[in-house]
């Protein structure tokens, strides 16, 4: 039996529910429009970068059968801006993980979103921080275990800090998002000092 | 009939309403203090915490196996060879369970145990990975910050690690050392190491053997017990 007061409630309930989805969808909207607004305030891509002649730079190259990094000279033309400079090298060491007969075989052709830059506030020599934003599809394919992934990681941070000295510590996102693990061992949750992968003198988590 | 239509509505919408409300933030491990480090230890225990577990698989190393099932395996031969050397011992899990971060801890700290494996294992790389925490040693002290816990021990645990390492190599199996960037390392309260199996790539002493290898999976079993046994008289110095 549904009486006349039943029915006014359930409508004054209806009209709440329909004003309520309304707002939601208006929040999203919002949040979406403010979202695309910081997308296309971000720097611009490689491409529009204005490029100096090439220079000599190291890549850090892990060898997973004896836990090595290894120097590789390459000859690259950066970008003038410190962001695209450290997108270019990164891309570089993530193409040498992809190349045939890799040391570190990680199988994706592009692997890094950006490169962020946040000045550290303790540091007396202008040191910075990256903030090395991973694709997801690098993250997925990345094999998993604790060696293979600390030896990503300590690749990104000893090619970072070997030709930007001024990067002193490093954090990872993967697709612009804070994540626990890289590929379910190492930490992304923590700030790392990018000396701790200093590959000299000895190579590091190098065995007998 | 029009009263039906009209609740399937409301169903619908408010179903959309509850689309719309971000998802809840992951928890964060509370920052509380960590029980007092034991400084009057019971008898020689080692703690086996066989990583991964239940809804966590680990890495795939094969299409018909998971790391869970090789940590777990690793974990109870480990722990029949040490009661054979009349070794206690404490597990994390034995069964397929995932313990958080936090209770793994939890169980080996209360067990105040004189050596601390963590077992993982891998598809890359060849023999076993070693790693002890990246924190630097502090001084002991009665009560640690859970998170860095691992602090007072970092000294033991680089000696525990030669240990297991001399061991593996009179096995004639390939090792690499290396500092780790993985829970629950860091909030350990004991001498520590991570013991990470990967098969053996064929070299100049070695023949290539996957990671289910019975033999192979012996003669680590075989070298870390022999190695414990080593560290049950050289621990407390
Ligand atoms: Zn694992």
């Amino acid at each position: 039996m549904i009486t006349r007061a039943h029915k006014m409630l359930f409508l004054v309930m209806l009209l709440a529910c329909v004003i309520m989805a309304a707002v939601l969808i208006r929040l999203r909207n919002r949040a979406q429009d403010r979202l695309q607004a910081e997308a296309s305030a971000a720097p611009p891509s490689i491409a529009e970068g204005t490029s100096t002649p090439p220079r000599a730079v190291t890549l850090y190259v892990p060898n997973d059968l004896d836990g090595s990094l290894t120097a590789v000279e390459r000859n690259l033309a950066l970008p003038g801006d410190n962001n695209a400079e450290a997108r270019v090298l990164l891309e570089n060491l993530v193409e040498a993980f992809h190349a045939p007969g890799s040391t570190h075989p990680i199988d994706v052709a592009s692997g890094v979103n950006d490169v962020y830059f946040l000045p550290v506030p303790q540091s007396a020599g202008g040191g910075q921080e990256a903030v090395v934003d991973l694709s997801g599809a690098l993250a997925a394919a990345q094999p998993s275990g604790i060696e293979p992934e600390t030896l990503t990681l300590l690749a990104v941070m000893a090619t970072l800090h070997a030709n930007m000295p001024q990067i002193t510590e490093v954090h990872f996102l993967v697709d612009g998002q804070p994540r626990d693990t890289l590929a379910g061992h190492a930490d992304l949750t923590r700030t790392y000092m990018a000396a701790e992968a200093n590959p000299e003198p000895t190579p590091v988590g190098a065995g007998r | 009939m029009r009263w039906t239509e009209a609740a399937a509505l409301a169903v619908i919408l408010l179903g959309c309403a509850q689309a719309q409300t971000p998802p809840p933030q992951a928890p964060q491990m509370p920052a509380v203090p960590a029980p007092a480090a034991p400084l009057v230890r019971p008898g020689f225990v080692v703690v086996l915490d066989a990583a991964h577990g239940g809804s966590d698989p680990g890495a795939h190393l094969r299409s018909d196996l998971q790391e869970k099932d090789v940590t777990l395996a690793l974990s109870n031969r480990l722990r029949s060879a040490l009661r054979a050397r009349g070794i206690d011992v404490v597990t994390t899990r034995d069964g397929d369970v995932n313990p958080s971060m936090a209770d793994r801890a939890g169980t080996a700290n209360h067990a105040a145990a004189a050596g601390c494996l963590v077992i993982h294992a891998t598809a890359t790389g060849s023999g076993v990975h070693l790693f002890t925490s990246s924190l630097a040693q502090a001084a002991p002290a009665r009560m640690l910050p859970w998170q860095t816990a691992q602090a007072a021990y970092v000294t033991q645990s680089l000696k525990l690690e030669s240990e297991i390492d001399s061991a593996l190599a009179h096995a004639q199996i390939p090792v690499t050392l290396g500092r780790a960037y993985v829970q629950p390392m860091d909030s350990l309260a004991c001498p520590a190491v991570a013991v990470e199996m990967a098969p053996l790539v064929a070299g100049h002493v070695t023949e290539a053997r996957g990671i289910s290898d019975a033999g192979y999976q012996k003669s680590v079993v075989d070298a870390l017990s022999a190695a414990l046994e080593s560290w049950r008289s050289d621990w407390k110095q």
